[in-house]
């Protein structure tokens, strides 16, 4: 613990800068104290809890959206206090700031004092030695201090010699182990603090097939963060193409295992690599993560004109056996050939709900298995204006609720169940026809370069918490006296005194047992060695 | 396999609670007037120098010298036998709850930690062998089996009126060695914290009762052992324990970063993880301050078990997350 003991800046004259400086000093000595690291460590704890209570921004943004909808006068103010960013709000980083410099401040002394402890050794013998925890008279005829330094030595004490006594002690892993873990808890938050400023992430949905390649660009990202020391143009390159997507699944629907096979471009070479959850695919410069799949019905849909175009959409989950929800958009439908003139209200959208097992009872409109095992497309279609071109950003996975609803884009017919290869023909002779599905998958990239330094400080802060906790710091003091009562030839007495600098009920044993070997040691002569032995516990 | 498995632990539960009434009993009959407690306080007093000088470093107490050393009239010769049979009924429990733990492993065909049922079944599995492993150890402190028995019959129940799930295959996401360690980490730490739980809340008695408080629940630990020892043996439990929780809350993480990308984001359960790292770390650093009474400590470890409970069981109830696990 850090002792500091110059307070002379209390006592100085009461100069102006002085009691300024005492004031600093009090304040740092405060920090740093044991109490206010633990009061400290309350509040991070504490002020961890919101965190968990109100939704996050970067964990779920759909919730807090959600939540905002649900209470929408209490959202912003709990907002604007960063509860929904707790853990990048001001409020949490002044804890863990003040913690580390405690952390930083109270642990530096105690690593001078430490190392100057290994260096010099234990300190000279207590005046009393018979008021330590431990204590024990053995008669020694030589009162050879040198070879009970050699004895403590052998048993791997640290043994510092001076005249008549030896000071010895063990245990300094433990101090060595505890530095450890409290510096590696500050590797830690470096190894953080690195990730989250050179570190970026970004989520891509993939389509299977050539024709939906993605490159590592910030603009083929469907959702991306950077950090604030990262450029768009420091993303490597390297482009991406899923060539296909295996899902297993259990009888009940669980899914058991998921493959995904990508061709990776990088540097001019081309090469296939597999990958899947819990083992993602590890490129240079980014991490690729599979975090989702589903399936993309295909659809060819044939205008007025006769021009046919196929469309991919990836329709989202809406539930665990894959039945799916999309929709797919033909704004360039009914284009004249001749004129190229485009009537904007014979664009086309069709509404889709994606089963990939239909149910023997036809009424379910939900999918009974997430396998393709009797795949079926219900389509709703749309005619009219898709509303496009306003300029506001759509959700690409349904319709734009307004332009129905002015009545601009109109429902046409009713809903069609249809199976692979079936064709529907609308009202106005166009027709439309459900080819297959195409995999997709949804892919987290990834790059955080604080990882390794936040993996080794793991590694460290354990190995050190292991030394500090199983490690026992104790010290033992052997002073030689002349025996005062002596009448045999040069006999001496030698004190032998224990302090347990920690909690150690086995230290009496250890003692005893030191006691014991020093006395086989020395006791030479045929008398009986004295012995008294304190056994009261000492506590730290 | 999987219904052999529920009755095991009905069973499991029903001799657990057997145990929990016999130690009752234990207590019941040392409150029996005084000749009784005059019988019992020299025997506590060998049982405290037993625990507070050697210490479990030291060679085993001989299972005798707390029970049967003292010349007692009969009224302590039947609460020792009622504490027999307890000790007896634990170990049966156990027994049968191993069984629970694994005939539900072969139905799955996995290690039994898929969900919080089964990860409540094997953290109080756990808490049961390290109870009986620090008994053999410490003889003088089978009173405190009361408690034990109480947690577990308690925690043992919420997982299977709450949180019990059927038999079921392991989600992708939880297929990965790290996953294995994660839980098993979990596990273990959680099941030592409970011991120490349970110490630490009759340390807190017992020193209550040492101080002379007589009013309702301290006289509860007339019985326990000296609370030093308590007091040394909760620290103990949780020094050992701690480690271990710090180890599963990194091998989550590792497992965490090839799961989803990330090894920490936050979500409940890793922030309760964390608070309830924090707290323990608090409970350390209290017991090192010198300025902090014992007392005071222990309260920061309690704490730190109830934060754990709030993972353990609040989190899978309140709040969703990443963690496709609680299955329910
Ligand atoms: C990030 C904040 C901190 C955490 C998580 C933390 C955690 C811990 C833990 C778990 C222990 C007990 C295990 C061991 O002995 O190694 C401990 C011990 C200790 N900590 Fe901290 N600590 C923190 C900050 C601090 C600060 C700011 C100080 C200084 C005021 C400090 C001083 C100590 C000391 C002196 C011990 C050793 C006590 C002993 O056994 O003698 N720690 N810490």
């Amino acid at each position: 613990m850090t002792q500091v003991e110059d307070r002379v800046a209390t006592t100085a004259p009461p100069r102006r800068v002085n009691r300024f400086v005492a004031l600093l000093r009090n304040g740092w000595r405060q920090l740093t104290s044991m109490r206010t690291a633990l009061v400290l460590l309350f509040l991070l704890a504490l002020a961890a809890i919101p965190g968990s209570v109100f939704p996050q921004r970067n964990v779920n943004a759909d919730d807090v959206q959600a939540y905002f909808r649900e209470h929408p006068r209490l959202a912003p103010v709990l907002d604007r206090l960063g509860a929904f960013d707790v853990f990048a709000s001001p409020w949490f980083a002044a804890v863990y700031l003040l913690l580390f410099t405690s952390l930083v401040g109270c642990i530096l002394p105690r690593t001078w004092d430490h190392l100057r402890a290994l260096r010099v050794g234990p300190p000279g013998a207590p005046r009393r030695l018979e008021r330590l925890p431990q204590y024990a008279v053995v008669e020694d005829v030589s009162g050879d201090v040198a070879a009970i330094a050699t004895l403590l030595r052998r048993r791997r004490w640290r043994v510092v010699v001076r005249p008549g006594t030896v000071a010895a002690e063990k245990g300094y892993l433990k101090e060595t182990g505890n530095i450890l873990f409290h510096f590696s808890l500050v590797g830690i938050l470096a190894g953080v603090a690195l990730g989250s400023w050179y570190g970026w992430h970004g989520d891509r949905l993939l389509i299977a097939g050539s024709d939906h390649g993605f490159c590592n660009t910030l603009q083929q990202y469907d959702q991306y963060g950077l950090g604030p020391r990262v450029h768009a143009t420091d993303l490597p390159r390297f482009c991406l193409e899923l060539v296909d997507f295996e899902a297993r699944f259990h009888e009940s629907g669980q899914p058991e295992s998921y493959r995904a096979t990508v061709r990776v471009e990088a540097e001019g070479t081309s090469r296939q690599a597999d990958f899947s959850v819990n083992a993602p695919l590890r490129l240079d410069g980014a991490n690729v993560y599979l975090i989702g799949h589903g399936y993309a019905p295909v659809i060819r849909y044939t205008d007025r004109y006769g021009r046919s175009q196929t469309s991919v959409a990836a329709f989202p989950k809406s539930d665990e056996m894959l039945t799916s929800e999309g929709v797919f958009t033909f704004p360039d439908a009914n284009i004249n050939p001749e004129t190229g003139e485009r009537d904007p209200n014979a664009q086309v959208a069709f509404q889709g709900l994606y089963l990939p097992t239909v149910s023997e009872d036809r009424t379910v409109s939900r999918s009974v298995h997430p396998e393709e095992r009797s795949p079926g497309l219900l389509l709703v279609a749309y005619r009219g204006d898709l509303g496009m071109e306003t300029g506001i950003p759509k959700s690409v996975y349904e319709l734009d609720q307004r332009q129905i609803e002015s009545g601009k884009l109109v429902q046409v017919g009713l809903s069609k169940p249809l199976r692979k290869g079936e064709v529907w023909t609308l009202d106005d002779g166009t027709t439309v026809e459900f080819l297959g599905t195409r995999p997709f998958v949804v892919l987290s990239i990834r790059h955080d370069p604080g990882e390794k330094i936040v993996l080794v400080s793991a590694g460290v802060l354990l190995v050190g918490l292991l030394m500090s906790l199983a490690g026992r710091r104790r010290r033992v003091w052997c002073r030689v006296t002349p025996a005062e009562s002596s009448t045999t030839n040069r006999s001496s007495v030698v004190e032998i005194g224990g302090l347990p600098r920690t909690d150690y009920p086995g230290f009496a044993d250890e003692f005893a047992e030191l006691v014991g070997a020093l006395k086989a040691d020395r006791a030479t002569t045929g008398h009986a060695p004295r012995e008294r032995a304190g056994t009261h516990e000492g506590t730290d | 396999m999987g219904a052999l498995s529920n009755q095991l632990l009905t069973v499991a539960v029903l001799t657990y609670l057997v145990a929990m009434v016999c130690h009752a009993a234990e207590y019941a009959f040392g409150t029996r007037g005084p000749v009784a407690r005059a019988a019992a306080r020299p025997r506590r007093e060998l049982a405290a120098v037993g625990a507070g000088a050697r210490g479990t470093a030291a060679a085993p107490e001989p299972e005798t010298a707390p029970t049967t050393a003292s010349a007692t009239p009969a009224d302590a010769k039947r609460h020792a036998l009622a504490g027999r049979i307890a000790l007896a009924a634990t170990v049966v429990a156990a027994v049968l709850h191993v069984g629970a733990v694994v005939t539900r492993g072969i139905a799955a065909r996995r290690m039994t930690w898929g969900n919080m049922y089964e990860f409540v079944l094997t953290l109080t599995l756990v808490g049961v062998v390290a109870w009986l492993v620090v008994l053999t150890r410490r003889p003088a402190i089978r009173r405190l089996g009361l408690f034990v028995t109480l947690a577990l019959v308690l925690l043992l129940g919420v997982a299977g009126m709450v949180l019990y799930t059927p038999v079921g295959p392991l989600m992708p996401a939880l297929k990965s060695v790290w996953f294995i360690v994660h839980v098993s980490m979990a596990a273990t730490a959680s099941g030592i914290f409970l011991l120490g739980f349970v110490t630490g809340v009759i340390y807190l008695l017992r020193a209550g009762y040492e101080q002379g408080k007589r009013s309702f629940p301290y006289p509860l630990a007339r019985w326990a052992p000296e609370s030093e020892a308590l007091e040394r043996l909760t620290f103990r439990l949780h020094a050992f324990a701690f480690p271990i929780w710090t180890f599963a809350i990194a091998s989550g993480a590792v497992w965490a970063e090839a799961a989803w990308g990330r090894y920490w984001g936050w979500d409940p359960k890793e922030t309760w993880s964390f608070i309830s790292w924090v707290v323990y770390a608090g409970y350390l650093h209290a017991r090192a301050t010198p300025s902090v009474k014992r007392r005071t400590a222990t309260w920061i470890a309690i704490l730190g078990f109830l934060t754990m409970m709030m993972n353990l069981i609040g989190v899978n109830l309140f709040f969703e997350g990443l963690h496709s696990y609680s299955g329910l």
